[in-house]
């Protein structure tokens, strides 16, 4: 973000003089070099995002919209899109509880091993999907530690739903927590204190001072939390086993589709996924516009 | 809140539910099998349907075959397996999940359809490319995937292998010149077969692709037959694939008899017919001659008989440090 939003934050303008505007040729750039940068920007943006993206739809629509509709509406791509949108529905609550947790406890108190705890959430970051999937295997396989026991009792973890969901709060489990921490951390813990001396109790302080102090946060989190839940790959295709119709995910669906040749199906089904992006990165310049004083403990997104 | 919980679950539920009248087979397969089993499937469950009044859902799962015999090892819930190499089977049977001599429970080395490698050149054939010597030519550039990770890769070596081995007064000295060269017109080793077609067809490279004869005839059909031509080597290798029922898993999911019918029902005419129209040599006798005119007739080897097996072929040519690796290294 380079300039404040408009309405400047919640606290009025205290100072007396007008703010510096910068209209000094020392402390600006020459034009040239303004608009050299912003067209190196442009054209950037349009090779690597706005081509690729009016491939994928171009793709989709390449046998008309009957074609696009009939992809989408195959058993197998309702499936998968099903699939997805359970996945998600169970990766996000328990990320988002988690990651409120998490963030109050490091913002809020004191203890040991705290930085050891920051590094552990954000562990999923720094491994490769491929080996946040393999992990699982090691552990629920057939041949895994609790493989066995779990299979003898009836349950089904690894190639069906339950692995999908657990590799997928795997990778996307920092999101939500790392959007917090930095935030409840600039907030401080002075407002619950003087909830506290005022006789509120524990949930209630969460409920009436901490939650709305965080929400435009959290909200921020869980939008990427759920971009990320959606769209992952390489760990769900370690545990899911490809069995069509059942445990495949949309962007499983995708590779699936155009390695058998249904190009107009597997973009359609990409679409959707490229639609989810759309939608989420303007969720996202809403919450930056409209909230961007709240968010801005966020710098860096 | 708590009804939306409710709801998911629900949906969970009804997911899982939906079917759950009919007996489920899950049969893990290979990469490039989909377009096959989309039409075997629902001729077996209304065979099945027909014999014995009972309801059945053949579900499937395709992959790379070792990537899926991995799977099953950890535990995918597969009652039968159909590859495109015994070396997968194998493994499995490695892992205790099948019995050893699964080759001799079907009939054929339990391989209802067989195909071969052959040559796909862009159409009219361009640079002359008629057999295993052609390829070996200065300048003449090959697709064919890695032998380390693909069963085409490991065919179409041993098919070079071959012929090399079997030209008047060669030696074995000879078999690996022979592969050296053609390896070395080979710009990129792609790991399946399905990503090699897609760099021969797709983005254009190369001057011929190797790859099974199945495959060559999906090519025709998707890309259009006038854009490539098939061309068949005086020699080549056949190329079972094999069919075999996991005995523990089907055992325990109660369904050892609808498996061993599933694999049964590939060798009626009916399902040989469906093999036959999807690009695979079909082992029926009476199938194979009406199909005569799109499968002309192939000098063929196996790998059983002349290379002593797929364990003993594996181990020299294809394992660390084997021969394979020996002719890369020195290229």
């Amino acid at each position: 973000m380079s300039a404040l939003p408009a309405d400047g934050g919640a606290t009025p303008p205290t100072t007396p003089f007008a703010p510096l505007v910068q209209t000094n040729a020392a402390i600006g750039e020459p034009k040239l070099v303004r608009w050299t940068l912003i067209g190196i920007s442009l054209v950037f943006l349009a090779v690597f995002l706005l081509l690729p993206l009016y491939a994928v739809f171009s793709q989709a629509l390449e046998q008309g919209y009957k074609a696009y509709f009939a992809a989408l509406v195959d058993s197998d791509a309702l499936a998968s899109i099903r699939l997805t949108l359970i996945t998600a529905a169970i990766a996000v609550p328990l990320n988002t509880v988690f990651g409120v947790a998490a963030a109050w406890a490091i913002a809020k108190f004191q203890f040991r091993g705290k930085n050891f705890l920051i590094t552990l959430i954000d562990l999923p970051f720094s491994v490769s999907p491929v080996i946040a999937g393999l992990i699982y295997i090691l552990i629920f396989g057939s041949r895994g530690w609790l493989g066995p026991w779990v299979s003898e009792h009836g349950f089904k973890i690894m190639f069906a739903a339950p692995g999908i969901v657990l590799a997928t709060v795997f990778v996307t489990f920092p999101f939500v927590a790392r959007e917090l921490i930095p935030l409840m951390q600039a907030q401080g813990a002075d407002e619950e204190y003087a909830a506290m001396t005022l006789g509120a109790r524990g949930w209630s302080t969460f409920w009436h001072v901490t939650l709305p102090n965080i929400r435009w946060g959290l909200l921020y989190g869980i939008l990427l939390c759920n971009a990320r839940a959606m769209g992952e790959f390489g760990a769900v295709s370690v545990v899911s086993g490809h069995i069509r119709g059942q445990t495949n995910t949309m962007p499983l669906q995708v590779e699936i589709l155009y390695n058998d040749y249904q190009f107009v199906a597997a973009f359609a089904v990409a679409s959707l996924l490229a639609l989810l992006a759309f939608v989420t990165l303007g969720l996202k310049s809403f919450l930056e516009w409209r909230h961007g004083s709240e968010l801005k403990a966020l710098k860096g997104h | 809140m708590n009804k939306a919980l409710r709801l998911l679950a629900a949906a969970a539920l009804g997911m899982a539910a939906a079917n759950a009248s009919a007996a489920k087979l899950l049969n893990v397969s290979y990469d490039v099998a989909r377009s096959l089993y989309k039409d075997l499937n629902p001729a077996f469950v209304a065979d099945w349907k027909k014999q014995t009044g009972e309801a059945v859902d053949v579900d499937q799962s395709h992959g790379g075959s070792s990537k899926q015999a991995r799977a099953i090892i950890d535990g995918l819930d597969a009652d039968v397996v159909t590859m495109n190499n015994p070396l997968d089977i194998d493994a499995i049977a490695d892992a205790g999940l099948l019995q050893k001599n699964w080759l001799q429970a079907f009939p054929d080395n339990s391989s209802p359809s067989w195909s071969a490698i052959v040559f796909v050149v862009r159409k009219g054939n361009p640079s002359k490319l008629k057999d295993w010597p052609d390829l070996v030519r200065p300048g003449v550039q090959i697709v064919v995937p890695n032998p380390k990770t693909s069963g085409n890769g490991r065919y179409s070596y041993l098919a070079a292998w071959q012929y090399a081995r079997t030209q008047p007064k060669a030696s074995d000295t000879d078999s690996i010149e022979f592969v050296k060269k053609l390896f070395a017109n080979v710009p990129v080793l792609d790991t399946g077969g399905r990503d090699a077609t897609t760099t021969f067809c797709q983005r254009g490279i190369g001057d011929v692709l190797l790859t099974f004869e199945s495959e060559a005839k999906l090519i025709q059909a998707n890309f259009g037959a006038d854009k490539f031509d098939i061309v068949i080597p005086s020699l080549t290798v056949r190329a079972d694939n094999p069919v075999a029922v996991v005995d523990k898993i089907a055992a325990r999911k109660g369904n050892t008899r609808l498996a061993q019918a599933y694999l049964k029902f590939h060798y009626t005419p009916a399902a040989q017919e469906i093999l036959a129209r999807n690009g695979m040599r079909p082992v029926d006798a009476a199938v194979a001659q009406k199909h005569a005119a799109e499968f002309p007739p192939l000098h063929t080897f196996s790998v059983e008989k002349d290379f002593g097996g797929w364990a003993h072929a594996q181990q020299l040519h294809f394992s660390d440090g084997g021969i394979f690796d020996q002719i890369i290294a020195r290229k």
